[in-house]
C-alpha cells in the first residue's frame, strides 16, 4: 500500500520546512504555527497509522517525534488528530482513513503543542487530579476486603477501562469554548469514584461535580462517546452524575435549574419558553449574572433572533402533562 | 539543576509507585522519575491477574510450593516464603485503594485458575488487572502527594565513593539534564522485553534499570532465565493472556489435536509456561503447525464469556489479524515475555551496592528462579516494592546529605552532548535494534546450544562496536526521542550480553534455560545462581551464589 502521510510538525526551538498550518486557538494563540510535511511511504495492507509513523521515524526522518509504547490501545500514549478527529494511531487502520491516497496526522489544536505529535498532558492530567480521583474509603478492617456485590464492581469496569489517552478532551465541544470545563475524561473518573459503594465522600463529590465547569457544562455533543477507543462513554457517566446529584438534592446550580426550567416550560405549555429559561437557569435573584447576559440578549434582538414576547401553549398540552405524570419524577 | 530527596525512585510502574508510597508513609521525602507518564508504564498491560493465597482452602505454603516447583527449584525459598505469606495483605491493601476486583457471590474477592498453580488463587479485574492496579496506585500517590517527574529519562546512577547517591536524568519536555541527589535510590525500571524481537513487551521495556545498575557495579543474577509466553499473537507478538486458558481455552495443532496431552497430561494447557512453550516449539519443529504457529481455541467458551471476561484479547485479535475468536481458533506462538533475572537484591530490595535498591521486574530477589508463574509478577512488584520502600526509608535516616555532584552532572552533560555531536556514518539505532532483537530470538530463545550462544555473543559484541558510531540525527533539544533511542540501545546491548554469558555458563536445562546440548537438569553442579558483574576494561565477571533451600527439597518436575 502506498500512502502519503501529511504530518503536522512542530518544534518550538527551530524553524521547520513545510506548509504553514493555521494559528493555534486561545490559550495557545502565541505559540509558533505548525508546518505540514508530506512523507510518501509503502506499508503492508493491514498497517496501522502508527506503523506508518514508526516507519518514518526509523527509516526516513529520525527527528519525527511520536509518543507510543504498547501498540495496542493499552498505554494511552498515541492519541492524536487523524484527518481532523481524535484517534489512537496504534489501532486505526491506515486503509480505513486514507482519503485520495493521503492521510493527515497532527497533534490536536486543542492541546498545547510540545513537539510534532506530542502535546502537553499537564492540563489534561490536572483536570483529572482536581476531581479527587481516589477512594476515600469507608471504615473497614485492615485484614479484610470490603464486601460488595460483584455487580457494583462490574458497573465500574467500564470507567476503569479508561486509558487516559485524552482523545475525548481533544474533541470535546464544551472544552473548545471553555478551557476550565473539567471535561469528559475527568468526569468519567469522577463517576467511577462517586458510584463506588466503598467510598465515603459521595455527597461531597456530587456537590462538587455539580459546580460550574462540572457536569452541567457538558453540551451533549456526543464527541467523547464517539472518539473513545475503550468504550468508556464519558457522556453517559456525566448524565449518571447529574441524575445522582439531583436525586441527592444538589439542585441549587445553573445546570439543574436550567434542566428543571426547561422541563417545567414543556410541561406547562408544551414548548420551550426561551425568555424565561435564561433567568430561571441563572437563578431569579441572581441579578449580577442576569445583567451579564444582557449584551447577548441585545445581540439576539438586533439579529431578529429573540423569541416572541408572548409565549403560546400548544394545542393539547394536557396530553403533555399526562406524559409527565406517567414518567414520574420531581415535576409531576 | 540539582534536586534533593531522601529516596529517589526510578520508575513509576507498580513496583516504583508502591515503593514510593511506602517510603513517603514512613516519613522520607520521595521523588519519582519515569520516562513515560506513570499511567503509561508497562504494568498497565498485565491482563490476567495477581496471585495470593487468600482462600481458606488455600495456604501460603501451597502457593510457595507451586512457585518453587514452577521456578524449577532455582528460586530462593526464604524470599518465596516472604512473598507468599505477605501476598494476602498486599492484595487486600490494593482492594482498599479502590481496585474493582471480581467478587464471588458472597461479595468477597473471587478467583480464576492460572497456569502452574494447584489452586485457583488469581485475583483479577476483567482482563485489565494491571491497568486497574496501576490506576489505583497512581490515584493513591496523587492523594498522598508523592512528587513525580514525568517524562524524565535516567542516563546514569550517581555513585560517589561506592554508595549510590542519586541519578542524572533528562527532562524530556525541556531537554535539560538534572542531578537528582538522594540518600538512597530504588530502581524500578521494569523489564527488558525489547532486547528480543518480537516480544509481548511495550516499546519502552529496554532494560534501562538492569543496565544502569550493571554499569554502577551491581551484579545481575539469573539473566539466562528469559520467559517465553506460550500464547503470543502471530505477527505482532501481542500477548493473549493466560487467563484465556484459565477460563478453559484449548491449545491445538494443525490437526486440531490438543497436543498438551502428550506433554503434560495432568495439567494440560495449564502446565507452567516453560513447559507449554517447549511443547509448542516441538510441535512446530515436527511440522504440526501452520505458518510457524499453533492455535488457541476459545470457541467452546461461547461469545458471552469471551466478551465479558476476555474483551481485550478479543479486540486485539480482531484488530490486528481480523479474526474473531468466537468463531475461529487464533494462531499463536511462543514469544519473549518476561525476564526472571535482574539486579540481585535481598528480600528487602537492597542490592550489594550500598544505597541502591531494586524492585519489580528489573530486580531478582529471586522468587521466580528459572520460570515465573503467571500472576506472580504483579505480586512481586507490590510485595518487594513495598519492602524496598520501607527499608530504604529506614536506611536513609542514618545517611548524611551530600553537597557534591556538580562535577558528575557536568560530565554526564558532556557525554550526552558528545553523542549528539557525533557525525552521521550510516549506522542507525533502529537497524541495530532490529538486528539485536532478531538475533536474540533466534539464538537465545526457547532452545539454546553452545554454538548458537557463542555465535550470538560474538555478534552482540560486534553490535556494541557498531553502536559506538550511531549518530543522533535530531539535533533539537525538546523531546529528542532519537537521543533516547540511542541511549536505550546501549542499555539493551548490556542486557543481551549478560543474558548470553549466563546462558553459556549454565550447562544444564532448568526452567526457561533449555539447552539442547545439556537436556537434563543437573542439581549436583548447577543448583546455584549465576551472577554477572561488569568490570572496567575487561570482560564481565561470572560468579555464583547458592540457592537458599528451606523446606522444599528439589524434586523432579512433572505437570
Ligand atoms: C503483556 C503482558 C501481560 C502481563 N500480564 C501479567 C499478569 O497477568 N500477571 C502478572 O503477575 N504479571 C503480568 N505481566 C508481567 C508484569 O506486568 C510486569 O512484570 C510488571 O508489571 C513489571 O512492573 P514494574 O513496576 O517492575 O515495571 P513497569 O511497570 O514496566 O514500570 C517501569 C517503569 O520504569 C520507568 N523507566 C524505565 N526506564 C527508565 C529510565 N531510563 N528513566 C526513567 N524511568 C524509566 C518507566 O517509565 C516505568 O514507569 C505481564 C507482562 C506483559 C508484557
Ligand atoms: S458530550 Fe459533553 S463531555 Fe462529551 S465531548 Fe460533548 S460536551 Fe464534551
Ligand atoms: S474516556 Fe476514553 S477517550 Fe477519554 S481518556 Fe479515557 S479512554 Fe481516552
Ligand atoms: S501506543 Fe499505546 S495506546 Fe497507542
Amino acid at each position: 500500500m502506498h500512502v502519503k502521510m501529511v504530518v503536522g510538525r512542530y518544534a518550538p526551538d527551530r524553524k521547520l520546512d513545510g506548509e504553514l498550518g493555521a494559528p493555534y486557538p486561545p490559550p495557545y494563540a502565541d505559540k509558533p504555527r505548525k508546518t505540514y510535511q508530506t512523507f510518501e511511504i509503502d506499508l503492508h495492507d493491514e498497517a496501522m497509522v502508527l506503523d506508518g509513523l514508526i516507519h518514518i521515524r526509523e527509516h526516513v526522518d529520525e527527528s519525527l517525534v511520536v509518543r507510543c509504547s504498547c501498540r495496542c490501545a493499552i498505554c494511552g500514549s498515541c492519541a492524536m488528530w487523524i484527518n481532523g478527529h481524535a484517534k489512537l494511531a496504534c489501532t486505526t487502520k491506515m486503509k480505513d482513513v486514507i482519503e485520495n491516497g493521503a492521510v493527515r496526522v497532527e497533534a490536536p489544536p486543542s492541546m498545547m503543542p510540545v513537539r510534532d505529535l506530542v502535546w502537553d498532558m499537564g492540563p489534561f492530567m490536572e483536570k483529572m487530579r482536581s476531581v479527587k480521583p481516589w477512594l476515600e474509603g469507608k471504615p473497614v478492617s485492615p485484614d479484610e476486603e470490603y464486601r460488595v456485590p460483584n455487580e457494583a464492581m462490574d458497573e465500574l469496569v467500564q470507567e476503569v477501562s479508561c486509558i487516559s489517552c485524552g482523545a475525548c478532551l481533544m474533541d470535546c465541544e464544551s472544552y473548545a469554548v471553555n478551557d476550565k470545563f473539567l471535561g469528559p475524561h475527568a468526569l468519567a473518573r469522577a463517576y467511577r469514584y462517586a458510584n463506588d459503594p466503598r467510598d465515603s465522600m459521595q455527597q461531597e463529590r456530587l456537590k462538587e461535580y455539580s459546580d460550574p465547569n462540572g457536569v452541567w457544562d457538558c453540551t451533549h455533543c456526543y464527541e467523547c462517546v464517539h472518539v473513545c477507543p475503550k468504550g468508556v462513554a464519558p457522556l453517559e457517566q456525566i448524565l449518571k452524575i447529574r441524575q445522582m446529584s439531583v436525586a441527592a438534592g444538589y439542585t441549587n446550580n445553573a445546570g439543574t435549574r436550567h434542566a428543571l426550567a426547561f422541563a417545567e416550560s414543556v410541561r406547562d405549555s408544551g414548548r420551550l419558553n426561551e425568555l424565561t429559561l435564561m433567568p430561571k437557569s441563572l437563578g431569579l435573584f441572581n441579578i449580577k449574572a442576569q445583567l451579564q447576559s444582557l449584551p447577548s440578549a441585545f445581540n439576539l434582538l438586533r439579529a431578529g433572533k429573540l423569541p416572541p414576547i408572548i409565549h403560546h401553549k400548544i394545542p393539547g398540552v394536557t396530553r403533555v402533562k399526562a406524559i409527565f405524570k406517567k414518567v414520574g419524577g420531581p415535576l409531576t | 539543576m540539582i534536586i534533593d530527596y531522601d529516596v529517589l525512585v526510578l520508575g513509576a510502574g507498580l513496583a516504583g509507585m508502591r515503593a514510593a508510597l511506602e517510603a513517603k508513609r514512613r516519613g522520607a521525602s520521595v521523588g519519582v522519575i519515569s520516562k513515560v507518564h506513570p499511567l503509561r508504564s508497562h504494568s498497565g498491560a498485565a491482563e490476567g491477574g495477581i496471585n495470593a493465597a487468600l482462600d481458606p482452602g488455600d495456604s501460603w505454603e501451597i502457593h510457595a510450593f507451586d512457585t518453587i516447583k514452577g521456578s524449577d527449584y532455582l528460586a530462593d525459598q526464604d524470599a518465596v516464603e516472604i512473598m507468599c505469606r505477605e501476598a494476602p495483605r498486599d492484595l487486600i491493601e490494593m482492594e482498599h485503594m479502590g481496585v474493582v476486583f471480581f467478587r464471588g457471590p458472597d461479595g468477597k474477592l473471587g478467583t480464576r485458575a492460572f497456569g502452574g498453580a494447584s489452586k485457583a488463587r488469581t485475583y483479577f479485574v476483567a482482563d485489565i488487572t494491571g491497568q486497574a492496579l496501576l490506576n489505583a496506585l497512581y490515584d493513591t500517590i496523587l492523594k498522598e502527594g508523592v512528587k513525580t517527574h514525568d517524562e524524565w529519562f535516567a542516563t546514569a546512577l550517581y555513585v560517589p565513593d561506592g554508595t549510590c547517591r542519586g541519578a542524572v536524568a533528562i527532562d524530556m519536555l525541556r531537554g535539560e539534564l538534572h542531578l537528582l541527589r538522594a540518600k538512597a535510590v530504588i530502581l524500578a525500571a521494569g523489564g527488558m522485553g525489547r532486547v528480543y524481537e518480537p516480544s509481548t513487551n511495550a516499546l519502552i521495556c529496554t532494560g534501562d534499570g538492569h543496565a544502569l545498575a550493571y554499569r554502577a557495579g551491581a551484579p545481575l543474577m539469573d539473566m539466562e532465565m528469559v520467559q517465553y509466553h506460550p500464547t503470543t499473537l502471530k505477527g505482532t507478538g501481542f500477548l493473549m493472556t493466560e487467563g484465556a486458558r484459565g477460563e478453559g481455552a484449548y491449545l491445538t495443532n494443525k490437526d486440531g489435536e490438543r497436543f498438551m496431552q502428550r506433554y503434560a497430561p495432568k495439567m494440560m494447557e495449564l502446565a507452567s509456561r516453560d513447559v507449554v512453550s517447549r511443547s509448542e516449539t516441538i510441535e512446530l519443529a515436527e511440522g504440526r503447525g501452520v505458518d510457524g504457529c499453533v492455535f488457541l481455541d476459545l470457541r467452546h467458551l461461547g461469545a458471552e464469556l469471551i466478551h465479558k471476561k476476555l474483551p481485550q484479547i478479543h479486540e486485539i485479535a480482531l484488530n490486528f489479524l481480523g479474526l474473531d475468536m468466537v468463531e475461529v481458533p487464533i494462531p499463536i506462538r511462543p514469544g519473549m515475555h518476561y525476564i526472571m533475572g535482574g539486579v540481585k537484591t535481598d528480600p528487602d530490595g537492597a542490592t550489594p551496592l550500598a544505597g541502591l535498591y531494586a524492585a519489580g521486574e528489573c530486580a531478582c530477589v529471586s522468587v521466580h528462579g528459572g520460570n515465573r508463574l503467571g500472576a506472580n509478577s504483579l505480586l512481586d512488584t507490590l510485595v518487594f516494592g513495598r519492602r524496598a520502600g520501607a527499608h530504604s526509608a529506614d536506611y536513609v535516616k542514618s545517611v548524611k546529605p551530600l553537597t557534591t555532584g556538580e562535577e558528575f552532572l557536568k560530565s554526564e552533560q558532556q557525554r550526552i552532548q558528545a553523542l549528539l555531536d557525533r557525525p552521521y556514518k550510516g549506522e542507525t539505532h533502529a537497524r541495530l535494534r532490529l538486528e539485536l532483537g532478531t538475533l536474540m530470538d533466534e539464538k537465545v530463545g526457547v532452545y539454546r546450544d553452545e554454538a548458537g550462544l557463542e555465535d550470538a555473543l560474538a555478534k552482540v559484541r560486534a553490535i556494541r562496536t557498531r553502536a559506538r558510531s550511531v549518530s543522533v540525527q535530531d539535533k533539537g533539544r525538546i523531546y529528542n526521542q532519537a537521543l533516547l533511542f540511542a541511549l536505550e540501545l546501549d542499555y539493551m546491548i548490556d542486557c543481551a550480553e549478560a543474558t548470553i554469558m549466563s546462558a553459556i555458563e549454565r550447562k544444564e536445562s532448568r526452567g526457561a534455560q533449555a539447552r539442547s546440548d545439556y537436556p537434563k537438569r543437573d542439581d549436583a553442579n548447577w543448583l546455584k545462581h549465576i551472577l554477572v558483574t561488569q568490570t572496567p576494561g575487561a570482560d564481565p565477571k561470572i560468579s555464583y551464589l547458592p540457592v537458599t533451600i528451606t523446606k522444599w527439597q528439589p524434586m523432579e518436575r512433572t505437570y
